[in-house]
């Protein structure tokens, strides 16, 4: 009997000791976002500022645009920054979020290797590319994941008339990965691989890449902000949330997103209305 | 080949540098693993050792399953974690989700089976030698279990380094339940994860090189310390 309670105390000494809170921040909300956003280090760059201004620490959950969604619907998360618009409104209007917002942009673009096999270098329709690929059945690196570019991928190949996944393990591969993960696993067997600009620009293994195709007001890609409806989920905790959607809509926040660069290069294009 | 020794360099650089944030990433990886192999050898040894003496029908396949369980896939057990702590799932009210409390858990689950099945093979071993005379001054099978426990408590020390070994290496769980967020839930292997997808493969690697140094100074610690402790007790 003795000995069950002393193990039953350990455990919870144990669990006790491991859920005290790492910092000392008391007021914090988590946000359901993409890998695009923290991979490219916006985040990083972005979020401290915030934090400094209202003491409201900001906790990143980063993974696909899909996944990011699901989570929220599980009620896990304050805030939800993702992109994919046709889901992001369905997302509100089941009434899981309670209004969305345009926060950004940027574009996607496709990148290959120089001896571009389906020649699609320096063309500016997306869907005319994609095409060219598909017939000469070059290696094309989709993310298959769910996430926001993946559904603007998908798009794309609808708006060109090919069901590229019958041809799934041949020439078009489909990693069920992340962005970078992605952009490793491609440019590693000489595919073609579409991305967010953003990611291309601060990817650190980029090889003898370079981006084929640009340009095209179809490859547009805008982020959206929702707050996660707390009439649904009490657990939200929805004023610091809003406090964040706020500071992001604010000319603060647009002017934060603009000043971010690597290399030289601006990342992301505020937009907020 | 430049790549790895650039990586090597890169590595030892960072550790020498004491770059706050890394070695706050360090700790965390160790509170959160030490505590979940502490937690899991609290109920895989007595679970194991109990396995190994006692005498029922269906042990046989008790046993066979446990066995099986060591090899649970990090990612199923992350994913299984998340349902029952999300707030949809039935311990949200708990709001461990995001959490190192959560990556403990996920992380108890993947190595409890591990202990207890090291466990179970080192008691039967000493009971199969000791059985007679246990029974002969009238202890029985399951009163036995701490006096072989003890006895064993040498050996025992593998079970719990390849329980460690499990939780610290793994990732597939951790970054599930516990989001990999920066300051908070982030870990030497969540943060590999996220550098190689950045594409900083020097840099992931040498957070590769840095978290096999932890392992092995802590195997080290823990063989050096049972190897005092032989000494002292056998002199």
């Amino acid at each position: 009997m003795f000995r069950r309670f002393f193990m039953a105390t350990l455990m919870a000494a144990g669990v006790a000791a491991a859920a005290a809170p790492a910092s000392a921040a008391e007021e914090f909300i988590v946000v359901q976002s993409t890998t695009s956003t923290q991979n490219s280090g916006l985040f990083d760059y972005m979020l401290p500022k915030f934090s400094e201004k209202t003491g409201i620490e900001v906790r990143v959950v980063a993974v696909g645009t899909g996944q990011a969604i699901k989570n929220a619907m599980n009620g896990d998360g304050d805030v939800l920054f993702v992109h994919a618009k046709p889901s992001e409104e369905k997302f509100v209007a089941e009434g899981y979020g309670v209004e969305r917002f345009d926060v950004m942009y940027n574009d996607f673009v496709i990148v290959g290797p120089p001896s571009d096999p389906a020649g699609i270098s320096g063309m500016t329709d997306a869907t005319a590319a994609l095409t060219k690929i598909a017939e000469a059945e070059a290696p094309f690196a989709s993310r298959g994941d769910d996430s926001g570019t993946n559904k603007a991928e998908m798009r794309l190949w609808a708006a060109a008339g090919i069901d590229p996944t019958a041809d799934s393990g041949r020439w078009y591969r489909e990693t069920g990965s992340g962005m970078g993960a992605t952009l490793n696993t491609g440019t590693a067997m000489d595919a073609y691989i579409m991305t967010d600009r953003a990611t291309w620009i601060a990817f650190g293994n980029k090889g003898d890449y370079e981006i084929m195709v640009e340009g095209d007001p179809q490859l547009f890609n805008q982020y959206g902000v929702i707050l996660v409806n707390p009439d649904r989920f009490p657990n939200v905790r929805a004023e610091s949330g809003q406090t964040f959607i706020d500071w992001l809509l604010s000319d603060e926040g647009q002017e934060t997103i603009a000043s971010y660069r690597v290399d030289g290069q601006q990342l992301f294009f505020p937009n907020a209305k | 080949m430049q790549d790895f020794a650039a990586s090597l360099a890169h590595a030892i650089g960072l550790i020498l540098s004491g770059d706050a944030e890394l070695w706050a990433i360090v700790l965390l990886s160790l509170r959160v693993s030490l505590s979940a192999v502490l937690i899991a050898a609290v109920i895989g040894m007595p679970l194991g050792a109990a396995l190994a003496v006692a005498r029922f029908p269906g042990r046989q396949a008790l046993i066979v399953l446990l066995n099986a369980l060591m090899g649970l896939p990090p990612v199923v057990v992350g994913l299984v974690v998340y349902m029952m702590l999300s707030n949809a799932g039935p311990l949200g009210v708990l709001q461990l989700l995001y959490t190192p409390a959560a990556m403990i858990i996920a992380q108890v689950v993947l190595v409890m089976p591990i202990i207890a099945a090291l466990s179970r093979q080192v008691v039967e071993t000493l009971d199969r030698e000791y059985s007679e005379q246990l029974r002969s001054i009238g202890v029985s099978r399951l009163g036995s279990v701490p006096t072989l426990l003890w006895d064993g408590r040498f050996n025992l020390l593998t079970a719990v380094l390849a329980g460690f070994g499990r939780a610290i290496a793994e990732v597939g769980a951790v970054i599930i339940v516990g989001g990999n967020i920066n300051h908070v839930t982030r870990v030497m292997t969540t943060t590999i994860a996220l550098e190689t997808s950045k594409g900083n493969l020097a840099l992931a690697l040498a957070l590769g090189t840095i978290l096999i140094f932890i392992a092995i100074t802590v195997n080290a610690a823990t063989s050096a310390a049972g190897g005092t402790a032989r000494r002292l007790f056998h002199a």
